[in-house]
C-alpha cells in the first residue's frame, strides 16, 4: 500500500505539486492524468525520492519512505523513466540487468531472469542482448526501459508513460502484459499517462492532476459518470464518455437470454467491442459464447445502448 | 569504385609507412645518412653522434608519459570534484588556478622550477603537467556536465550510489571528450618537451638543441621530424580510440 500524505513540492516560489493525498491499494494499479507539466513526473519521483518533497509524508506499507537511504530504497521500487533513459554505452541485457547487479544476483539468475523478460517483450535475447540500445528502434527501446524497471520483480512499480513510443498494436500487447505481470506478481503499480483510453483500461482507480493539484481521484467508471469538474469532462473527452464507459465492462455482464444469428462473441470481450461488432454488422443481436464455447445467449444493441448512458 | 578502395585503405598504409619509417630511422639512423648529407656543412655528422636516437626518443616519451598521466589523473580527479554537489562552489576557483598553468609560459616555468628542484627531467615534468593540465580538465568538465539527464536519472532512480553513477556511467559516458582532452595535452606535451633540454633533460630537444650551437641543420632536422612523426601517429590512435568508445555509444562523430 502506499499513501501520499499532503505532499507539497516546490521550487522557489512555484509550486509544482500542490497538497496531495492519496491512497493506493496493495496490487492495484493507479493511473495519473492530466496535462503537460501538470505534476504527474514530479508526483511520482517523490515516490522514490528522486524528488524530496517540501513537505508532506510518503509511506509503502506503513513504513515513511525516508527511513531508508534513496538508493536501498529506489533499488527496491521500480522505475521506468520518461523516455527510457537507457544506459547508451552498455548492451540491452546489461541494461535490463542493472537492478539485478547492484543488488547482487548471481550472473546465472541475472542472466535467466534478462532472457525471461526479453523473451516476455518479444526480444530474442541471442539476436538483442548484445546489442547496444542506439542499435533499437524507439519502441523496443521503451520495452527495454519497461523489462528494466521489472528486473528485480520490485513490489511497486513506477511508470512514467512507458509506452508512449509503441504503435497501437504493441501498445495493446504491452498493457495486457503489465496486467498479466501484475496480477501474477501482485505488483502495485502507478503508471503516468496522457492516455485517457489506456487510463480507462488499466487504472483501478484514476488520479486527474490539474495545475499540481489532483482534482479527482476515483475508479474509471466513477470519472467518467461524475467528473468532478468541467476539466476533468474535457480531459475525459466528452464525446468519448459512453464508449469509454462500455469498455469498462465484459459481454458477460450484459448477456440476455435467446438466440441471435452469426458468428458468437466471446464473453470476457468488452462491451464496446461488442456494440462496435454489431453496428458494424448492421445486426440488432449476437450469440455470445464461454470460454468454453458454450452459448450463453446474446447481446443487443438495445442492451448496450443502455448501458452506455450515463448512470444514475 | 577501385577509387574508393584505395581512399579507404591509403590513411592506414600511409600511418603504417610512417611507423616503419620512425623505427627504421631511430634504430638504424645510418642508413638515412646519405638523404641528410646534403644539409651539412664543412664534413659535419649528419647524423647526432652525441647519443642515441633510440634512447632520446624512449625517454622523450617516457617525460610525455609521466607528465600526462599524473596531468590527467589531476585534472579528471578535480573535474569530478568540482562536478559533486559539494564541490560546486570551487568550481571557479579551479578553472582560473588551471587556466593560469596554461597561460604561464613553459619556459618560465623551468626558470622558476630549476632553483627550487635542480636540473635534469624534474623542472620539465612539472612545466609539462602544468601546460596539460587545462585541456584535459575544460573536457573533464564539459563531459561530465553535458550527459543527457535523463540517463543519469536512470541511474538514480536504479538505485545506485553517488559513486556507482560516477564509475559505471559519467565516467564512461564522458569518456570519449576526457580522451580528446588527453589528445590534446599529448601532442602539447610532445612538442614543448623539446625546450626540457635546456635545462638538461633527456629528450629529442637534445638533438636540436645539438644542431643549433653547432649550425647542423641535418640535426635539427632529424629531432624536429621524430617529434612530428610521434606527434602525428599518437594523434591518430588516440583519435581511433575516441572514435571507436563513441561509436559504441551511438554518437556521430565527425
Ligand atoms: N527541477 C525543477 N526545477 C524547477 N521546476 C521544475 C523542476 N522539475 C519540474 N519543474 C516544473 O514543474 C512542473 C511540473 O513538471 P512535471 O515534470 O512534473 O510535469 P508532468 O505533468 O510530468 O508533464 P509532462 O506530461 O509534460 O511530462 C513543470 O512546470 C516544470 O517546469
Ligand atoms: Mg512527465
Amino acid at each position: 500500500m502506499i499513501e501520499i500524505e499532503g505532499i507539497t513540492k516546490r521550487y522557489d516560489a512555484t509550486t509544482v505539486v500542490d497538497d496531495v493525498s492519496m491512497l493506493i491499494e496493495p496490487r492495484t494499479i493507479a493511473v495519473i492524468v492530466g496535462t503537460s507539466g501538470s505534476g504527474k513526473t514530479t508526483l511520482l519521483r517523490m515516490i522514490n525520492r528522486l524528488v524530496e518533497p517540501t513537505s508532506g509524508v510518503i509511506r509503502l506499507d506503513g513504513a515513511d519512505n525516508r527511513s531508508l537511504p534513496g538508493y536501498q530504497l529506489r533499488r527496491s521500487i521500480g522505475y521506468a523513466i520518461q523516455g527510457h533513459g537507457l544506459f547508451p554505452h552498455r548492451t540491452v541485457a546489461q541494461n535490463i540487468g542493472t537492478v539485478p547487479v547492484l543488488l547482487g544476483w548471481e550472473a546465472a539468475r541475472i542472466k535467466r531472469r534478462v532472457d525471461e523478460l526479453m523473451t516476455l517483450y518479444q526480444l530474442d535475447p541471442q539476436a538483442f542482448g548484445p546489442r547496444y540500445p542506439h542499435e533499437l528502434s524507439g519502441g523496443q527501446q521503451q520495452r527495454v526501459g519497461v523489462a528494466r524497471a521489472l528486473a528485480a520483480e520490485p513490489n511497486v512499480l513506477l511508470m512514467d508513460e512507458p509506452f508512449g513510443a509503441l504503435d497501437p498494436i504493441i501498445r495493446n500487447k504491452a498493457q495486457e502484459d503489465l496486467l498479466a505481470i501484475q496480477k501474477r506478481f501482485g505488483t502495485t503499480i502507478i503508471l503516468v499517462t496522457h492516455d485517457m483510453e489506456e487510463a480507462v483500461h488499466m487504472g483501478d482507480k484514476i488520479a486527474v492532476m490539474d495545475a499540481g493539484k489532483l482534482v479527482q481521484y476515483a475508479k474509471p467508471a466513477e470519472i467518467l459518470a461524475k467528473p468532478a469538474s468541467a476539466f476533468v469532462e474535457t480531459l475525459v473527452g466528452a464525446s468519448e464518455k459512453p464508449f469509454r464507459l462500455l469498455s469498462l465492462g465484459r459481454v458477460r455482464d450484459a448477456v440476455e437470454t435467446g438466440a441471435a444469428e452469426g458468428e458468437a462473441i466471446p464473453d470476457d470481450a468488452s462491451q464496446r467491442d461488442a456494440l462496435a461488432e454489431l453496428l458494424w454488422s448492421g445486426r440488432p443481436a449476437l450469440p455470445v459464447k464461454g470460454a468454453d464455447g458454450r452459448p450463453l445467449g446474446r447481446v443487443t444493441v438495445d442492451g448496450l445502448v443502455k448501458r452506455a448512458a450515463r448512470p444514475a | 569504385m577501385k577509387e574508393a578502395g584505395v581512399k579507404a585503405w591509403l590513411p592506414s598504409l600511409l600511418r603504417l609507412v610512417l611507423v616503419v619509417l620512425l623505427i627504421a630511422f631511430v634504430t638504424n639512423p645510418g642508413w638515412f645518412e646519405p638523404l641528410l648529407k646534403p644539409l651539412t656543412e664543412n664534413n659535419a655528422p649528419a647524423i647526432y653522434n652525441q647519443g642515441s636516437l633510440l634512447t632520446l626518443t624512449l625517454l622523450h616519451l617516457r617525460t610525455v608519459l609521466i607528465a600526462t598521466v599524473a596531468a590527467t589523473i589531476v585534472a579528471v580527479a578535480l573535474a569530478i570534484l568540482v562536478t559533486r554537489p559539494a564541490g560546486v562552489e570551487f568550481l571557479p576557483l579551479s578553472r582560473s588556478l588551471v587556466n593560469i598553468g596554461q597561460t604561464f609560459p613553459p619556459v618560465a616555468v623551468l626558470a622558476l622550477a630549476v632553483p627550487a628542484v635542480g636540473f635534469g627531467e624534474k623542472p620539465t615534468l612539472i612545466a609539462l603537467f602544468l601546460y596539460g593540465l587545462l585541456p584535459i580538465f575544460e573536457n573533464a568538465l564539459t563531459g561530465l556536465t553535458t550527459l543527457p539527464a535523463n540517463v543519469v536519472e536512470a541511474a538514480r532512480g536504479a538505485g545506485m550510489t553517488g559513486w556507482q553513477r560516477l564509475v559505471k556511467i559519467e565516467l564512461p559516458l564522458s569518456a570519449p571528450i576526457i580522451l580528446g582532452g588527453i589528445r590534446l595535452s599529448v601532442v602539447i606535451s610532445l612538442a614543448t618537451a623539446t625546450i626540457g633540454s635546456t635545462v638538461a633533460a633527456r629528450t629529442l630537444g637534445e638533438v636540436i638543441i645539438a644542431g643549433l650551437l653547432s649550425n647542423n641543420l641535418a640535426f635539427v632536422l632529424q629531432g624536429g621530424l621524430i617529434v612530428a612523426a610521434l606527434a602525428v601517429l599518437i594523434y591518430d590512435g588516440l583519435s581511433a580510440i575516441e572514435r571507436y568508445t563513441a561509436r559504441r555509444m551511438g554518437q556521430e562523430t565527425a
